[in-house]
């Protein structure tokens, strides 16, 4: 009988110190969002959405965010099942390169980028002389700065599906004569796609969000690099700090809507 | 035909395995955990490397062609159907592998799982099927590259002990028309005798025995084949019809020996007793009782010797001699039960 209380105890309630802070944390993570949707103006907001900068900030946005998307996918699954592989040397120092984008402050990956692809920069220099082509300020810029920050995020998910899947599988595959190409596509790709998925869309979540190595490598030129989180900084600055607010709540439903969208069908394990 | 030598090296181990099969033949790779069994079944498809020896399937050396090209199918232990593929998916995909068009990879893919006899489950995926259906699958997935050589990996480990019974007796039928060579794995005797016409026994990577299920059977050369086969075994120095065994004690054989022999005998050819048996059973010796088990409808009793050995008896008569563990009794076995053949 004791025994059962006690077992009760464990599972049935949560005990009030973990509770609280439980509890401030939820308040804390919504409050702000309900926030953005009341103070949103909502009666300017047919005049303020019908801005065409607006319009083309949200295009860019979508653009750039499924470029790097994209961009990411073609370089950091490859980078992924290499990690994944256990016979790797100096895989962890390997990984410890992969996470650094994760906890560089943004700007600093913006610098960082200008050094190397800049048109004084080691690779950038070089690009620009042969073919007058440079990437700052360019919206190819923003997708490369985009991606610089979003690719941890598609290459650790990856890995970490790669590393749970069964690779046996891929030796049952090569005995059936498969080729190491098909093999990947065929049998590896298609085992750790909700993995590929669910990175895919932490990588586009961040890739839409990025504000700091983007401003800092690509600018902030409507149409062309001002993407919806900096035409927000723009306008709080700015003249209309209301207009901030309705950006806001724009890229938030954006955001929760394609997130939404993937949910059922693929990310279950987010 | 294969003809292989099997060298593969671990850290304080070796395996190595001579073995040639013929074309149609069926051999058994039988051992316990640890043989290195599997390790020369992966070997054999290029999965694992080999450090010393070589790999011949028809005469074409293969030693460092990669798995894909060697034309050599296998039936893993857990199967591992391809999970997001149906079965005809997994079947069709060897052939597409090698080449063929998709049709005509379907169409081949639906004959084998046809000839397996899981046509209808053509559509289902590896999840939904009970552990009978996969294997098939993955036999027909096997096959279906028409390869010259078919590795099977414990091949009915995985199935309860009835459907055991079927898929055994189904893949015997389909390795009988298997025209290529076929090497299967396993550390069950009776999978062994049933499907293979050769029998190599592996223990800690080296063959301590082969030949065909009979001669395994009655003539087994460890004490591991020994138990497997549900006989006793003793080894000794012959001299005419008596048997000076190395581990103490006499047995009087049937036959004549002379030098290295073993003595075999079954568990159920000795006979237990409280005093010394009177008459002239010639093998006669003191022992006592150290287990007691029940075995199939009889009990088995290990009776330490010398020689130690295992009995059969009737429940009836532990009951009526009252026999437990530490039972000290007497043993005997007729001489005409004891098969002597050199060592």
């Amino acid at each position: 009988m004791r025994r059962r209380e006690r077992c009760g105890a464990v599972t049935g309630r949560i005990p009030a110190f973990l509770a609280v802070p439980a509890l401030l944390a939820v308040a804390f993570l919504v409050l702000p969002l309900a926030g953005l949707l009341l103070r949103a103006p909502w009666r300017d907001a047919p005049r303020l959405l019908a801005d065409p900068a607006v319009g083309a900030a949200l295009r860019l946005s979508l653009l750039t965010a499924t470029a790097a998307t994209v961009l990411c996918l073609v370089l950091g699954i490859p980078l992924a099942w290499v990690l994944a592989r256990p016979a790797l040397r100096g895989r962890a120092a390997l990984r410890a390169v992969v996470t650094v984008p994760l906890v560089l402050p943004p700007v600093v990956g913006g610098v960082a980028l200008f050094t190397v692809l800049g048109r004084n920069g080691v690779a950038g220099r070089p690009l620009y002389e042969a073919t007058g082509f440079a990437f700052p300020f360019t919206t190819a810029g923003v997708v490369l700065a985009e991606a610089f920050v979003a690719l941890p995020f598609l290459v650790l998910s990856v890995e970490g599906a790669l590393r749970a899947a069964d690779r046996r599988y891929e030796e049952a595959a090569a005995t059936l004569g498969a080729t190491p190409w098909r093999v990947f596509r065929r049998v590896t790709l298609p085992l750790v796609a909700p993995g590929v998925a669910a990175g895919a869309v932490l990588c586009w979540a961040r890739a839409l969000g990025e504000f700091g190595a983007t401003i800092t490598f690509a600018g902030n030129f409507p149409g062309r690099t001002q993407t919806m989180p900096l035409a927000v900084y723009q306008a709080l600055e700015g003249a209309d700090p209301r207009a901030a607010v309705l950006l806001s709540v724009l890229l938030l439903a954006v955001s929760v809507a394609v997130l939404a969208l993937l949910r059922d069908r693929w990310v279950s394990r987010l | 035909m294969i003809d292989a030598h099997v060298v593969v090296r671990r850290h304080g181990w070796t395996l190595d395995l001579p073995l040639t099969v013929a074309s149609g033949e069926v051999v058994a790779l039988l051992g316990p955990n640890g043989a290195g069994k599997t390790t020369a079944l992966r070997a054999l498809a290029g999965l694992v490397t080999l450090d010393g020896g070589h790999l011949a399937i028809e005469g074409e050396v293969v030693t460092h062609v990669p798995p894909a090209r060697r034309g050599v199918g296998m039936v893993f232990q857990d199967h591992l159907l391809f999970p997001h593929l149906s079965a005809l998916e997994n079947v069709a995909f060897g052939p597409r592998a090698r080449g063929a068009r998709s049709r005509e990879a379907r169409a081949t893919a639906r004959a084998w799982l046809d000839r397996v006899g899981v046509g209808e489950y053509a559509s289902a995926r590896p999840r939904t099927l009970s552990g009978g259906q996969a294997q098939r699958v993955a036999l027909a997935r096997a096959l279906a590259t028409d390869p010259r050589l078919l590795l099977l990996d414990e091949p009915l480990a995985a199935l309860d002990a009835r459907t055991r019974l079927t898929v055994r007796s189904d893949l015997r039928r389909h390795l009988g028309g298997y025209a290529g060579a076929a090497v299967l794995v396993t550390h069950d005797p009776l999978d062994a005798m049933v499907l293979a016409d050769r029998i190599v026994v592996l223990e800690h990577g080296t063959v301590v025995q082969a030949g065909s299920p009979p001669e395994v059977a009655r003539r087994p050369r460890t004490e591991y084949v020994a138990r497997l086969v549900g006989l006793n075994l003793c080894r000794g120095t012959g001299h005419g019809h008596g048997v000076d065994l190395d581990g103490g004690g006499t047995l009087v054989a049937g036959g004549t020996a002379f030098g290295p022999v073993y003595a075999a005998f079954r568990p159920s050819a000795v006979a237990v007793y409280r005093e010394r048996p009177a008459g002239s059973p010639r093998n006669v010796w003191p022992g006592r009782v150290t287990a007691v088990e029940p075995h199939g409808d009889a009990v088995r009793l290990q009776v330490d010797g010398p020689p130690a050995v295992l009995a059969d008896c009737t429940p009836a008569a532990v009951a009526e001699l009252d026999l437990e563990p530490g039972s000290p009794v007497w043993v005997s076995v007729k001489a005409a039960e004891v098969e002597v053949y050199p060592a």
